[in-house]
C-alpha cells in the first residue's frame, strides 16, 4: 500500500475504534438536528423549508469535532518528529489525516443526513439534492478542519480556538451548499452553478489546504 | 533594501520610531481637527439623510482601514514566515487588534447610522455580512496569538493563518454577495444616489487620510510597546534562572 493509503487507512482506523470518537460525531448531528424543532417548533411546513440549511448547519458544527486530536495526538506521541525525519512531505501527511478523519467522520453524516430529512419533511427531491450537496462539500468543511488542527496542534487546549478559526472559513461552502439545495427544490433559482462551485471548494480545498496545513505543523514544531 | 533590513533591527526601529512618532501624532491631530471641522461644519446635510449623513466621515474611513490593516498584516506575515524578520512578526500582532478595533468601529456606525435610515440596526446586507466576518477573523487571529506563550512560535502561526484568511476574504466576500442578491432582492438599502458631491467627498478624503495617520501613530506605538515587552519577557527569564543558579551553587558549597 502506497504511504497516503497508509495515513488514510491508519486515520480511519484510529477514528472508528473504541475511543476514536468518529461514531460520536454522528451522534452529535443527530443530537443538533433534533435540537432545532424544539427551538423553532414543529410546524413541518416551515421545517421543510428551513431543513436543508439545518442539516448544513448540523454536518459544519459535526465537522469540528475530533479535529482537535487530528494532530495533536501525533505530536505529543513524538510520531510526527519520526515522521518528519523520515523525509516523506508533510503535505501527504495532512492530505492523508483528512481524507482519513472525512471518511471516518463525514461519511457516516452524510449517509445519515437523508434520514433526518425524512423527519424534518424533506421531498425526495431535497433528500436527493441535500445529500449530493453534502458529499460533494463536506469534504471541504473536514479540509479546511485540518488548517485549524494543524494552527493548534502544539496547543494544550486548542478545541474551542479551531472552532472559531475554522467557522468563519467555512461561511462560502455553507451559502453555496444550502443554496444548490434550496435550488433543486425551488424552480427559479439554480442548481447546477452552485453544486459546481460546491465541487470547486472541495477541490480547491484538498490542494491548498493540506499546503497551508503543513506549514503551519512545520512552523508550530520549530 | 539596505534600509528595510536596518528597519529590522529592533535596536535602530526603537531609535527611528522615537523620532518619527511625535510627529505623527502631531500630523494626526491636526488632520483630524481640519477633518472633524469639515465633516461637521463645512460639508452641508444631505437632502434626504439629514444630519446623520455626517456619521459616514466616521464610517467609511474606519471600514477602509478595517481591510487596509488586514492586508498590512498579510504582507508582515509573508515577512515573517519567508525573511523570518522579527519586527515583521511584531507588526502583524499589533495590528491585529487595532484593526479589529476599526472593523467593530466601522460595524457600530454603521449600524448606529442604519437605525434612521432602514429603520433596523441590522441588515443581512452583503457588506455588513463580509465586514462581520471579518471581524470574527480578527478576534480569532487575537485568539490564536494569545493561545501560546512562545511569541515568535505564536507568531508564524498566526501568520499562517492570516494568509489563508488573506486568500478566503474575497471568497467570502463573492460568495456572501451572491447568496445576498438571491435572498434579499430589492434590498431596503439602495445607496446609489447621485455620486457623492466634491462638498462631501473632501471632507471624507481629509478623514481618511486623518484615519490613515491616526493608525500608522497607533499601530507604531504598539509596535514599540511589543518591542519593549518581548525585551521585558526576555529579561523575565533570564532573571528567573538566575536564582536558580545561585540555589544550585550554594547547595553545591554546602555538600
Amino acid at each position: 500500500m502506497s504511504l497516503l493509503g497508509q495515513i488514510i487507512a491508519q486515520t480511519v482506523m484510529l477514528g472508528l475504534r473504541a475511543g476514536g470518537g468518529a461514531l460520536v460525531g454522528l451522534v452529535f448531528f443527530l443530537a443538533v438536528v433534533a435540537v432545532v424543532p424544539f427551538g423553532v417548533g414543529p410546524d413541518l411546513n416551515l421545517l421543510a423549508r428551513i431543513g436543508p440549511a439545518i442539516l448544513w448547519i448540523g454536518v459544519l458544527l459535526a465537522s469540528l469535532l475530533g479535529l482537535e486530536r487530528l494532530f495533536a495526538a501525533d505530536r505529543e506521541d513524538g510520531s510526527l518528529d519520526l515522521y518528519i525525519a523520515s523525509g516523506e512531505p508533510l503535505v501527504l501527511l495532512v492530505l492523508g489525516r483528512g481524507i482519513g478523519h472525512w471518511i471516518a467522520t463525514g461519511l457516516p453524516i452524510v449517509i445519515a443526513a437523508p434520514i433526518l430529512g425524512l423527519m424534518l419533511n424533506l421531498s425526495p427531491i431535497a433528500l436527493v439534492a441535500v445529500t449530493a450537496t453534502l458529499l460533494a462539500g463536506s469534504p471541504a468543511l473536514t479540509f479546511i478542519g485540518t488548517v485549524g488542527a494543524a494552527l493548534t496542534a502544539g496547543l494544550p487546549r486548542g478545541g474551542m480556538l479551531i472552532a472559531v478559526l475554522v467557522l468563519p472559513l467555512s461561511v462560502p461552502i455553507l451559502i453555496f451548499g444550502v443554496m444548490a439545495t434550496n435550488g433543486a427544490v425551488y424552480d427559479p433559482e439554480p442548481f447546477t452553478a452552485p453544486f459546481l462551485i460546491v465541487c470547486a471548494f472541495t477541490l480547491a480545498s484538498a490542494v491548498l489546504a493540506p499546503l497551508a496545513g503543513a506549514l503551519a505543523l512545520k512552523v508550530a514544531l520549530e | 533594501m539596505s534600509f528595510i533590513s536596518q528597519l529590522a533591527n529592533p535596536t535602530r526601529f526603537l531609535e527611528l520610531s522615537a523620532r518619527v512618532l511625535p510627529w505623527l501624532v502631531a500630523a494626526s491631530g491636526v488632520t483630524l481637527a481640519i477633518g472633524l471641522y469639515l465633516s461637521f461644519f463645512v460639508a452641508p446635510p444631505d437632502y434626504q439623510q439629514g444630519d446623520s449623513v455626517r456619521i459616514m466621515f466616521i464610517h467609511v474611513p474606519a471600514a477602509w482601514l478595517a481591510m487596509f490593516c488586514y492586508s498590512l498584516m498579510a504582507v508582515s506575515s509573508i515577512g515573517s514566515l519567508v525573511w523570518r524578520h522579527p519586527l515583521a512578526d511584531v507588526a502583524a500582532k499589533s495590528a491585529a487588534p487595532i484593526g479589529a478595533a476599526f472593523t467593530f468601529l466601522a460595524l457600530f456606525t454603521g449600524s448606529v447610522w442604519g437605525k434612521p435610515m432602514w429603520g433596523t440596526w441590522w441588515v443581512w446586507d452583503a457588506r455588513l455580512t463580509s465586514v462581520l466576518v471579518l471581524f470574527i477573523m480578527y478576534l480569532g487571529l487575537i485568539a490564536l496569538w494569545r493561545a501560546f506563550d512562545d511569541p515568535s512560535r505564536a507568531g508564524r502561526v498566526a501568520a499562517v493563518l492570516t494568509l489563508v484568511g488573506f486568500v478566503n476574504i474575497p471568497i467570502i466576500k463573492f460568495s456572501v454577495e451572491w447568496w445576498n442578491t438571491l435572498h434579499q432582492p430589492a434590498s431596503v438599502m439602495r445607496m446609489d444616489g447621485p455620486t457623492i458631491h466634491s462638498s462631501m467627498l473632501w471632507p471624507l478624503l481629509v478623514m481618511a487620510i486623518a484615519f490613515t495617520l491616526i493608525f500608522l501613530t497607533v499601530h507604531l506605538a504598539a509596535m514599540r510597546a511589543e518591542v519593549f515587552r518581548r525585551r521585558v519577557r526576555t529579561a523575565q527569564m533570564r532573571a528567573a534562572a538566575q536564582p536558580a543558579a545561585s540555589v544550585g551553587t550554594t547547595v553545591v558549597a554546602h555538600g
